[in-house]
């Protein structure tokens, strides 16, 4: 018997955590401390005011061994301002991002791709042309990759993940 | 009633009952220690560095059981309060620090004496507060004291910027706290309570495991009935000395890297690891897949989150220790336990075997003599504080601790400088007590200046320095895994400490022999005067046993391996 063999479950895993912590203006470094100071991984972090209260939730992606996450969970658990932290096991998770495509490249193409993602054509000016598109995360990975392997992207912008509970 | 921000900082340590505060003014706190002229509430003491004012707050509060309090100024008086925080973070120590802080108007402008305090304090701290609106600072104040005291405790920094102290506003202290977020574990799981009391009934080699979770909740009394009732054996933590008291024949000693024999032996062949208000440090573990390795874990904490944070609990109770005790021992009312005394004569057998030893010289004090001494002569009278190195480890093995907050030390931080501005708050809490701390040569460099805070505010603190001209513990570092290479730990240079402690106008000796150390010792006892006994001791003494950093418990350098 060995209880004490700290790697017996060393499984990387992927997590997204929402904490809904009081508006004040030190929450975010407090939370983004916590993470800096015990060395854990921040993949993504949104936030933003619950409309109507005094709370913000924030959406924070994280990596690492079980282990890793529960202690995540309890020390977000101990700060002081936070009031609730959910470990999300089923969720809807979507992203968005911007991209700025120069203005020679195929534009009906890009369209076309970009429906395939939920995306749409943003705005055109005489260099770029901007296109959105808003999906779950790892398709909007895909759609980037897609888009800088074939269209030489000027400038590209992600909102980070936001998740509700099914 | 409408007052400055100042006034009511006073009038709210008042409303907490404050009867102490250690501190140091400075430009951006002047109006609350003008307020501090005006007062007759609380006894302020002045100390002349502020690291020093947090650790002198410690000792007050590690030895009384209350909050600490100490006030700073902002930027360097700030920064020097640093280590004092991060000291009393790290082993759970109670107490309110507040900081001047430039005014609003200029934060942010890297105006003069101006740091970002709460940004530096947060990861030690367990909370803070910028004050931004003076109608805030009652309410922060009272909430600052009872998230000081309440859960885990820990240290709680407060920084209110100049133009708020000046600012006049309407004062009246809540009675009550509401804070939504904020609601630590007091009662535990009776469930689980339950699962964990069947485990100890069918344990063969149950263990208490003793940290300083047991002093911070005051359940000494009850750990000592629950080892009695059931004759369970204990080991303590390094922070939990005194909770057993030396005597107690169920006690096994202090584990860890410098723990006894019996004790770590017991933590290596223990099948059921009861850990209480202990958090399983690395000093204590050693290599941490061998502690306990044969052990199901019963793991009580307040503090959820040290629950499997190093090793995996078969029966996790969250709650107050006190309770959580009180409920084991209301439990064992309808419960049929095992006979453990085999288990228990055995571990007496290794405590006889390997007792905690050092081989006496008639031509030189053995730097663990002092301790033993000093235990023989005042034992429960004193109240003892350490710094950090060899002697705080000879202090934990050698002293006879008999009760809980006797034993003052920097266990999770280590920090040097720490024992005699502690000292100096078990002197102001303790008038009924002799104030002790083993220092070395090394540690008492590092704030040796509160010499003059112990002088002027007359606080009779006797320093007993062990002097082996050595860093003694890297030192003993460098002989055993450096192959002795001494890389900048001899301290061979050194002031006249005598003369040194006469200048700041206290008592200095410095002793050669055991008869000239009884003499010191008494006459610093008799005259209750600030003083330093500096004792010449063996230079090459090494703490023993050891366990050498990444072994397991059971592979212990013990004292016969080396010096005989």
């Amino acid at each position: 018997m060995n209880n004490f063999n700290h790697y017996y479950d060393s499984e990387t895993i992927r997590q997204v955590i929402s904490v809904i912590v009081i508006n004040e203006h030190n929450a975010l470094s407090r939370i983004v401390g916590l993470f800096s100071a015990r060395g854990y991984n921040i993949d993504s972090l949104t936030v933003a005011p619950i409309t109507g209260s005094e709370y913000s939730r924030m959406t924070i992606v994280t990596t690492g061994d079980k282990r890793v996450i529960d202690q995540i969970v309890k020390q977000l658990n101990k700060l002081i301002p936070v009031l609730k932290v959910n470990e999300h096991k089923s969720v809807i998770e979507k992203e968005t991002v911007l991209i700025k495509i120069p203005i020679n490249q195929p534009i009906s193409d890009v369209e076309v791709i970009a429906r395939a993602y939920n995306g749409h054509i943003q705005n055109v000016t005489d260099d770029a042309i901007v296109i959105s598109a808003t999906d779950e995360p790892h398709r909007i990975a895909n759609f980037t990759n897609i888009m800088i392997n074939r269209f030489n992207p000027l400038e590209i912008v992600k909102s980070g993940v936001v998740a509700m509970e099914r | 009633m409408k007052i400055t921000g100042a006034k009511m900082v006073i009038e709210s340590l008042h409303e907490e009952r404050v009867d102490t505060v250690f501190g140091y003014p400075g430009g951006a706190i002047m109006n609350v220690y003008d307020e501090i002229y005006k007062q007759n509430y609380f006894e302020h003491i002045l100390n002349r560095h502020e690291q020093a004012s947090i650790h002198a707050a410690e000792g007050y509060a590690r030895s009384t059981g209350k909050v600490g309090v100490a006030i700073v100024t902002s930027g360097p008086g700030f920064t020097n309060a640093v280590t004092g925080l991060a000291t009393a973070y790290m082993d759970s120590i109670p107490l309110v620090v507040i900081s001047g802080q430039v005014p609003t108007a200029i934060i942010g402008t890297d105006g003069f004496q101006e740091i970002d305090a709460v940004g530096i304090s947060r990861p030690c701290t367990k909370h803070n507060y910028l004050v931004n609106k003076i109608e805030d600072l009652p309410r922060i104040i009272k909430e600052a004291f009872h998230i000081a005291r309440t859960g885990r405790p820990g240290p709680v920094h407060i920084d209110i910027p100049k133009d708020i102290t000046a600012e006049v506003g309407n004062f009246e202290y809540p009675k009550e706290v509401n804070l939504p977020t904020y609601k630590p574990t007091v009662n535990y799981n009776k469930r689980q309570l339950k699962k964990a009391m069947i485990a100890i009934s069918k344990a063969k080699k149950p263990l208490l495991y003793v940290g300083g979770g047991a002093i911070l909740a005051n359940c000494g009394h009850e750990i000592r009935e629950f080892a009695k009732k059931t004759n369970i054996p204990v080991v303590e933590t390094l922070m939990a000395r005194g909770v057993m008291g030396h005597d107690n024949p169920l006690l096994m000693g202090m584990l860890g890297m410098h723990g006894e024999f019996s004790a770590n032996m017991a933590a290596y062949e223990t099948d059921l690891l009861i850990s209480l208000g202990a958090r399983f440090d690395d000093r204590v573990t050693g290599r941490l897949d061998e502690f306990a390795s044969k052990a199901k874990v019963i793991h009580v904490d307040v503090d959820p989150a040290s629950i499997e944070k190093l090793v995996k609990a078969n029966y996790p109770i969250v709650g107050d220790l006190k309770v959580t005790v009180d409920g084991m021992l209301e439990s064992l009312k309808d419960m049929e336990l095992n006979d453990y005394s085999n288990w228990v004569a055995l571990l007496k057998e290794y405590r006889e075997k390997e007792p905690l030893r050092y081989i006496d010289s008639n031509t030189v004090i053995k730097p663990q003599w002092p301790i033993e001494r000093v235990g023989k002569i005042l034992g429960n009278k004193a109240i003892i504080s350490t710094d950090v190195g060899q002697h705080q480890m000879w202090t934990a093995q050698f002293y006879p601790f008999s009760f809980p907050r006797q034993f003052i030390t920097s266990g999770g931080l280590g920090t040097m400088g720490f024992g005699l501005p502690a000292a100096i708050g078990v002197a102001k809490g303790n008038p009924d007590k002799v104030s002790i701390n083993f220092s070395g040569d090394g540690s008492i460099l590092m704030n040796i200046q509160e010499l003059m805070t112990c002088v002027q505010s007359n606080l009779p603190v006797i320093n007993i320095v062990l002097n082996n001209n050595y860093l003694g513990m890297v030192r003993q570092w460098q002989t055993m895994f450096y192959e002795n290479r001494l890389s900048e730990t001899d301290l061979s240079i050194q002031p006249d400490f005598k003369m040194l402690v006469e200048s700041f106008g206290g008592l200095g000796y410095r002793v050669t022999t055991k008869e000239e150390f009884d003499a010191a010792l008494k006459d610093a006892v008799d005259k209750k005067r600030p003083a330093m006994i500096e004792v010449i001791v063996e230079r090459n003494e090494e703490v023993l046993p050891m366990v050498p950093n990444g072994h397991a418990l059971n592979e212990m350098t013990l004292i016969g391996d080396l010096n005989e």
